[in-house]
C-alpha cells in the first residue's frame, strides 16, 4: 500500500492560558490516504479546527505542540521553520479554507488582485501569467471566467465558496482542507460546491481532502473515511460505510441517531437523546471522557482511558465495550 | 385553533422606501390543537416574518390572523397580553433571548407579568418546576447570568417559559440551528413533551428538512413568500408535486441514500 499523503502521529496541542491548559488536541493519530476524502465529524469545541491547525502546523501562542509529528507527502512539518513552511508547504503542497472564508475576503479587492498578491508568496510570476493560470482554471471547472474580475460582494455565497475553493487549489496542492465550507448555503447551493470538490479531485488538480464538519449526512455522500472526534480525542475512525451505518463506540452511536433526515429510517427511529453536553477541556473527566454521558459505562470507563484499537477490518475504536471482544 | 389568513407583508427599503420587498406573499395557514406543524423554507422564504406576524411582532400588510375565531390582528393592551399568554414564541438565538445585565431567572420572572397575579412563593414554586420540566436543576441555573450557561442550557431556559405560562401555541423559529447535535435532540424531545404534558400546539420554523420531516404531523413548504405545498411529511417527500419540494428532495443530504452521480 502506498504511503498516505497525510499523516499525523500521537499528535498533543494545548492551548496555555492564565486560567490552565486547554487540551483541545490529546493524543491524536490520524491519516490521510492518497485518493481519499476524509471526513472529521464532532461538535463545536471538540478540538477539530485546532487539530486542522496542528496538521498545517499553523501554530501560535497560546496554541503549543506538547508532542507528535506530521509528515505531508513525506516532508515532516514540524522541523522547518514557518517562514519555509509558508514559501514550500502552504497553497503548494497543502491548502487550507477556513471556516466563514466567503465571509472573510477583503471587500476592497477583486479576485484577481487577492490570487496575484497569493502566487507572488510562492513564485515570481506576471500579471498576465497569472491571469491566465486563472482563467485555465476557471475554464476547466465551468465557472463564469467573469469571476476573477469581480469584487467579492458582487458574487453569491455559493458562487464564492466555489470561487474561492479554485483559487485555493491554483498551484495544484495535493491536500486541500476544508472547514465546514457549505454550512452558510442551502441545500441546492451546497450540492452544487461539494460536486465541485469532488471534481477537483477527479481532474487530478488535488489528491485528497480532508473535510471538516459536523454535518454527517453530508460526509455519508462524500467522504470514504471517517474520523470522530469528541473531547479532544479520535473516539472511532474507519471507512465512511462502517462507521455511519454500524458505529461501534457509544458517542458516534448517538451522533448518528442525532442526524435528522427526510427518510422513513429516520422518522421510524425517532427522537433518541444523550444527557449532559460536552465536557470541559480544561478538566477533562478521567478515564474516557464520555462515560459521563454514557448509557454502557462501565467500572473500568471512570478509571482507564481506552485505547484507539483496531477491532474489524480498518475500523478502530477507543471503547471498552469493544476491546473485550476484540481481545476474545 | 389558529388561522393566518391571505398574509402579505411589503417591506419598503432603500431611499424613501422606493425599493420593495415582498416577504410574504398571500400565505394562508392553519394550525390545529395539539398538532405539531412545520414550516419550512431557505432563508429569505418569508418564514420567519410570516411567524412574527402571527406572533403579533409585525404587523401584516394585508390579511388577518385569527385565534379561536377571534380576529387577533388589530388586539391591543389587555387583550393583547391575552393572546401573548396563549401564542408564545421561542427563537433560534438563545442568547438574545437574555439581557446580559440580567440573572437568568428574570426571563422566568418576566412571564407572570402575562398571567394573573400569583403570591412570590408560588412564582418561586412555578419557576422550579418548570426548570425541573426542562431538565435543569434549579440550584445550576438560578442566579446565573446568561453568559455562564451553554447554549443548549440557554434555551431550555426559553422552554422553561413554556412551562410556566403553558400556552395553548408555542411558535419556535429555527430553535435548534445553533445547537450541536448531542443537545439539539434534547431540546427536539422538550416540545414533544411540552406538546403531550400541556396539549400546546407547536409550530416549527426552520431550514431543516430533515427536522420538519422527523418531528411532524404536518409540513409547509414556503418558497419566495409563498406556501408553495403543504401536507404529510411522508407523503409530501414521497409524492412533492411543487417543483420547489421536488429540488429539496433531490438536494438534501441522507444517511441511508446515496446522491447519484457522487
Amino acid at each position: 500500500m502506498p504511503e498516505p499523503l497525510l499523516i499525523g502521529l500521537n499528535l498533543s496541542a494545548f492551548y496555555r492560558l492564565k486560567l490552565g491548559e486547554i487540551r483541545a488536541v490529546d493524543g491524536v493519530d490520524i491519516s490521510v490516504p492518497r485518493g481519499s476524502i476524509v471526513g472529521l465529524a464532532g461538535e463545536s469545541g471538540c478540538g477539530k479546527t485546532t487539530l486542522v491547525n496542528v496538521l498545517l502546523a499553523n501554530v501560535r501562542p497560546p496554541l503549543t505542540i506538547i508532542g507528535g509529528t506530521v509528515m505531508l507527502d513525506g516532508i515532516d512539518l514540524f522541523k522547518m521553520n514557518r517562514e519555509e513552511i509558508r514559501k514550500k508547504v502552504w497553497g503548494v503542497k497543502v491548502s487550507y479554507v477556513p471556516q466563514a472564508a466567503l465571509n472573510a475576503l477583503n471587500p476592497t479587492k477583486r479576485i484577481i488582485d487577492l490570487v496575484r498578491d497569493a502566487v507572488r508568496q510562492h513564485m515570481p510570476a506576471t500579471d498576465s501569467e497569472i491571469v491566465s493560470m486563472c482563467r485555465r482554471r476557471f475554464e476547466e471547472l465551468n465557472l463564469p471566467l467573469d469571476g476573477i474580475i469581480r469584487y467579492p460582494h458582487e458574487l453569491s455565497g455559493g458562487m464564492r465558496q466555489r470561487v474561492i475553493i479554485a483559487i485555493s487549489t491554483l498551484l495544484n496542492p495535493r491536500l486541500l482542507i476544508v472547514d465546514e465550507p457549505t454550512s452558510a448555503l442551502d441545500v441546492s447551493t451546497q450540492k452544487q460546491v461539494l460536486k465541485m470538490l469532488l471534481d477537483i479531485k477527479s481532474d487530478r488538480i488535488i489528491e485528497s481532502i480532508l473535510f471538516v464538519t459536523h454535518e454527517l449526512a453530508l460526509l455519508r455522500q462524500i467522504a470514504t473515511h471517517v474520523y470522530i472526534m469528541y473531547a479532544g480525542k479520535i473516539v472511532e475512525y474507519g471507512p465512511a460505510e462502517d462507521i455511519m451505518l454500524e458505529p461501534m463506540h457509544p458517542y458516534t452511536k448517538a451522533l448518528m441517531y442525532s442526524v435528522m433526515t427526510p427518510e422513513p429510517e429516520s422518522r421510524q427511529r425517532g427522537i433518541i437523546t444523550i444527557p449532559g453536553e460536552p465536557p470541559s477541556l480544561v478538566m477533562p473527566p478521567p478515564g474516557c471522557r464520555f462515560h459521563p454521558r454514557c448509557p454502557y459505562a462501565m467500572d473500568i470507563c471512570s478509571r482507564k482511558e481506552p485505547a484507539l484499537v483496531e477491532t474489524r477490518g480498518d475500523v478502530g475504536v477507543a471503547c471498552f465495550l469493544h476491546h473485550e471482544r476484540a481481545v476474545a | 385553533m389558529l388561522e393566518a389568513r391571505n398574509i402579505t407583508k411589503l417591506f419598503r427599503t432603500g431611499l424613501f422606501g422606493r425599493e420593495k420587498v415582498l416577504a410574504v406573499d398571500n400565505a394562508t395557514m392553519t394550525v390545529r390543537r395539539g398538532e405539531i406543524v412545520s414550516l419550512v423554507g431557505e432563508s429569505g422564504s418569508g418564514k420567519t416574518t410570516l411567524c412574527r406576524i402571527i406572533l403579533r411582532l409585525i404587523a401584516p400588510t394585508r390579511g388577518e390572523v385569527f385565534y379561536d375565531g377571534r380576529e387577533v390582528t388589530r388586539l391591543k393592551g389587555k387583550e393583547l397580553k391575552w393572546y401573548w399568554s396563549k401564542v408564545h414564541g421561542v427563537f433560534q438565538d438563545p442568547y438574545a433571548a437574555f439581557h446580559p445585565f440580567y440573572r437568568v431567572e428574570r426571563v422566568l420572572y418576566q412571564a407572570f407579568n402575562l398571567l394573573p397575579p400569583l403570591s412570590d412563593d408560588e412564582k418561586k414554586r412555578v419557576v422550579h418546576e418548570a426548570l425541573t420540566s426542562v431538565g435543569l436543576r434549579p440550584a445550576d441555573v438560578l442566579g446565573k447570568f446568561p453568559h455562564e450557561l451553554s447554549g443548549g442550557m440557554r434555551q431550555r431556559v426559553a422552554i422553561a417559559r413554556c412551562f410556566i405560562l403553558k400556552p395553548e401555541l408555542i411558535i419556535a423559529d429555527e430553535p435548534v440551528s445553533m445547537l450541536d447535535a448531542s443537545t439539539r435532540m434534547g431540546i427536539v424531545r422538550l416540545f414533544k413533551d411540552v406538546r403531550d404534558v400541556n396539549r400546546s400546539s407547536v409550530v416549527f420554523v426552520t431550514h431543516d428538512l430533515g427536522l420538519a420531516y422527523v418531528v411532524s404531523d404536518r409540513i409547509l413548504i414556503m418558497y419566495k413568500g409563498r406556501i408553495v405545498e403543504e401536507g404529510d411529511p411522508v407523503e409530501v417527500m414521497e409524492y412533492p408535486s411543487h417543483p420547489y419540494t421536488k429540488r429539496l428532495k433531490e438536494d438534501v443530504p441522507l444517511m441511508y441514500r446515496k446522491w447519484g452521480g457522487f
